[in-house]
């Protein structure tokens, strides 16, 4: 039980919004907005289960926002060139890799650490795309490309599927993979991890690049709802996903959380801003409360690991 | 009555309603060394949290220099002239020596000029004391672990302290620097000065302390005149019971070769030959810095040999890294545990399966119940103590822990095992136990190469012992021709 005790709180948390909202805002519960809501946050949830891989590896990547603006720019013009969604899907797919890539091997071959890489491409690249489209907006995309080129539920439908799959695969992966073990003994010890053989570089490298391909997909995802792709899409997206997977209980420092913790956050900050939507209160609270949520999370975090530490004390005097 | 600096009077400590100490009573005079054992978890450091501030008793008086003090905390502690030296230094490893020593013991005036010259000066002066020829403007992140320890203690002496302890200061020093250690603590007793002397060493303990407190269970169970105890009596206190043997190692006649290395060098390892055998331990000896480490590094292909040949039974084969000495049936329990040791965040089961997630993998998938066989497995071998394989191995105690990495490597069901320090911080009990569990599988035919600093360790348990001088094998001692002052003689690089 002891593995889930920080998803329990968050669920904990998830249903006294939700009773909250049930007594103050009963219409939240239409089947049109909880569709509409979970819609909007597929693409924070693949972009997290990405993030989850690499802040298991004890990194971060704050570029996800910047990726995702890029992926969505090249998924429309794709589409333009007469590509069908599902190829513009995989070609954004590829340059998100790429620049995962990128970052990932700055981070895993040259140790630079990763806060500073993704700052860099975070900024760079989202200056590079500025300048590229000069503002524009990617219009006049071709009827292939919205809805997936299917009616709109078919294409919703697609949508949750391949968030399902994803989830589940990732999830699952990683309990019961030894690519997943590796991912967590990267995290807590890099060097035991390189002395059983595992090859601590390459599992940075790779879940970097796993990341850019998983923007790549959300961005998708997230475009053909739209009849135009804006260029400056993702801003802030990084708080977010590293917020939703802090949330769900994955520890900053790596080497310890899940998937399903991870999903928890996801919903628990997709139930917040509209939240406050219901309840009367202007959208601009919505970041300090994305804020607060943060500090409340790691400050759990930092209580339990205390707690924890008095439990290896008492191991200590009873061994 | 001598003059006593510190006297502790029925303490007793509960954590989470655990009694961590017991009515435990204790006593320093001025100008001893006295010394307190007792395995891990016997209540040691809660006794010295205690004396040093860090935990408040529950009950019982602290005195110190006679007066009553009724609130301790390291502040005041501080202030009444007590310093406590870690098996890990604290200090600062981006500053100088001079500037560390600066911080612990001037004011906290932010806004102070400050005056470099005398800063180095003073420092100069303390290291001097404390029989350091150390550079105060070295970065103490150039320095090594002894070094660290002569900086704490040129602080304790800067600050006057009249009551120092010391928590496991030889853990990591080879046995000249335990000797100039040994030195220094002469000065400080010559001093006054009252010293709290804390190892698991036994032999050390003969060699500095005037007095013995022995502590079990959280339970004084005798505080005796060093004269008055021998070793044998000293362990059974200790553990409660007689160790059958304290060597428990084995005859057995040695099989063919196993491992060989034909004239090995790298950067570090210079022009090494050895052999090791079907059910023999091999004992490496060396002062720190001689390149046993980095041998075994190389056997293991962390650091892979330059030129010369490996052979693994009489088959030449190339180790570049440790995914191929793993798959030949290499293990390897490296020393400094919590950096390459077992995973503290993760299960005993994970870490047990981790070098061998091939072998508890069905078609490339973790099976879960293999991998909790497996462990479960190894926590009866090995007697690891926990509640269930699904603890997270950072809750168990530290001979545990080491007991998990073991594991780890013999799940591997390695052909030779290489350990370097296997009993480095680890309490008598265990290390008894880690001891036993060798001799039982170098008779099952593995081929263990141990490294040690202790050398009754390894005069103890080796069959053979090579020893090694800057990065070369200086000799080989044959068990019956092996003494103290042999391996000594070769260490310091003398020829055999």
């Amino acid at each position: 039980m002891k593995r889930f005790r920080s998803e329990i709180s968050v669920g904990f948390a998830i249903v006294v919004l939700l009773i909250v909202l049930a007594f103050l805002a009963p219409s939240f519960f239409t089947r049109e907005n909880l569709t509409d809501l979970a819609l909007a946050n597929m693409p924070v949830l693949i972009v997290a289960l990405g993030m989850t891989l690499i802040v298991l590896t004890g990194h971060i990547d704050i570029s996800v926002g910047t990726m995702f603006a890029i992926c969505s720019v090249a998924a429309g013009e794709f589409a333009k060139l007469g590509l069908p969604a599902w190829g513009a899907g995989l070609a954004a797919c590829a340059i998100g890799a790429m620049l995962g890539a990128i970052n990932g091997a700055l981070v895993a071959y040259l140790h630079i650490p990763s806060i500073v890489v993704t700052l860099a491409a975070m900024v760079a690249f989202r200056d590079a795309l500025r300048w590229i489209t000069q503002g524009a907006w990617v219009q006049d995309l071709p009827a292939n490309f919205q809805w997936l080129g299917m009616t709109q539920a078919a294409s919703n439908t697609v949508t949750f599927l391949i968030a399902g799959i994803l989830a589940i695969g990732i999830g699952w992966g990683l309990r019961n993979l030894p690519a997943g073990r590796s991912v967590y003994a990267t995290g807590s010890n890099a060097n035991a991890a390189r002395l059983v053989g595992i090859d601590s570089a390459l599992v940075t490298f790779s879940v970097f690049t796993i990341t850019g391909a998983l923007t790549g997909c959300a961005a998708l995802l997230n475009s053909v709802r739209f009849n135009q792709v804006p260029s400056n899409a993702g801003i802030g997206m990084e708080l977010k996903v590293i917020t939703a997977v802090v949330v769900g209980g994955t520890v900053i420092t790596g080497g310890r959380g899940s998937i399903q913790g991870t999903l928890l956050g996801v919903v628990l900050l997709g139930i917040v801003s509209p939240m406050l939507t219901f309840l009367g209160f202007s959208a601009y609270w919505e970041r300090a409360i994305q804020g607060l949520i943060i500090l409340c999370a790691v400050g759990f975090d930092a209580v339990r690991s205390r707690l924890g530490k008095y439990a290896g004390d008492f191991a200590e005097r009873t061994a | 009555m001598p003059d006593l600096v510190l006297e502790a009077n029925s303490i007793s400590k509960s954590f989470a309603g655990v009694k961590a100490l017991k009515s435990v009573s204790f006593d320093l005079r001025a100008g001893e060394v006295h010394a307190v054992i007792g395995e891990n978890g016997a209540g040691k450091s809660t006794l010295i949290k205690i004396i040093t501030g860090a935990v408040t008793a529950d009950a019982g008086t602290l005195k110190v220099h006679g007066e009553l003090v009724p609130h301790m905390d390291p502040r005041v502690s501080k202030a009444l002239g007590i310093a406590a030296i870690y098996q890990q230094p604290s200090l600062f490893p981006d500053l100088t020596v001079a500037e560390n020593i600066a911080l612990a013991l001037e004011g906290r005036h932010a806004w102070r000029i400050l005056d470099w010259k005398s800063r180095s000066r003073r420092a100069a002066e303390l290291l001097h004391r404390a029989g350091a020829s150390l550079d105060p403007e070295h970065l103490v992140a150039t320095l090594g672990m002894p070094e660290q320890q002569l900086v704490e203690i040129a602080k304790a002496i800067g600050a006057d302290a009249r009551i120092v302890i010391m928590d496991e200061p030889t853990a990591s020093l080879t046995e000249r620097e335990v000797n100039s250690l040994f030195q220094v603590i002469a000065r400080l007793r010559a001093e006054g000065v009252g010293v709290i002397y804390i190892s698991h060493r036994l032999e050390e303990i003969a060699a500095v302390a005037d007095r013995v407190t022995v502590l079990r269970d959280g339970e004084s169970i005798a505080t005796k005149r060093m004269d008055e105890v021998d070793r044998a009596e000293l362990i059974r206190m200790m553990v409660g019971r007689e160790l059958a043997s304290i060597f428990p190692k084995r005859e057995i006649i040695a099989g063919e070769i196993v491992l060989e290395l034909r004239n090995v060098s790298n950067a570090v390892v210079q022009n090494v030959s050895l052999t090791v055998r079907k059910g023999e331990i091999l004992g490496i000896a060396g002062l720190v810095g001689s390149g046993r480490t980095q041998l075994a590094e190389t056997i293991f292909g962390l650091t892979p040999a330059a030129s010369g040949e490996i052979l693994l039974r009489g088959e030449r084969v190339a180790i570049a890294t440790p995914e191929a000495a793993i798959r030949r049936g290499i293990g390897y329990v490296p020393e400094d545990r919590p950096r390459h040791g077992a995973i503290l965040e993760m299960s005993v089961a994970a870490n047990t399966s981790l070098a061998s997630l091939k072998k508890v993998a069905h078609r490339g998938l973790i099976d879960a119940r293999k991998e909790r066989k497996l462990a479960e497995h190894f926590v009866d071998r090995l007697r690891i103590k926990t509640p269930s394989v699904e603890m997270e191995t950072g809750a168990l105690s530290g001979g545990n822990q080491q007991k998990v990495a073991l594991a780890r490597w013999l799940a591997i069901d390695p052909s030779i095992l290489i350990l370097d320090e296997p009993t480095q911080g680890v309490d008598v009990g265990s290390k008894s136990e880690i001891h036993s569990l060798m001799a039982d599988l170098a008779q099952q035919g593995l081929a263990i190469v141990m490294i040690s600093s202790e050398l009754p360790e390894l005069l103890g348990m080796s069959d053979r012992i090579a020893v090694m001088h800057a990065g070369t094998i200086r000799g080989t001692l044959d068990r019956k021709d092996a003494t103290q002052q042999a391996i000594l003689s070769l260490a310091l690089g003398h020829a055999a």
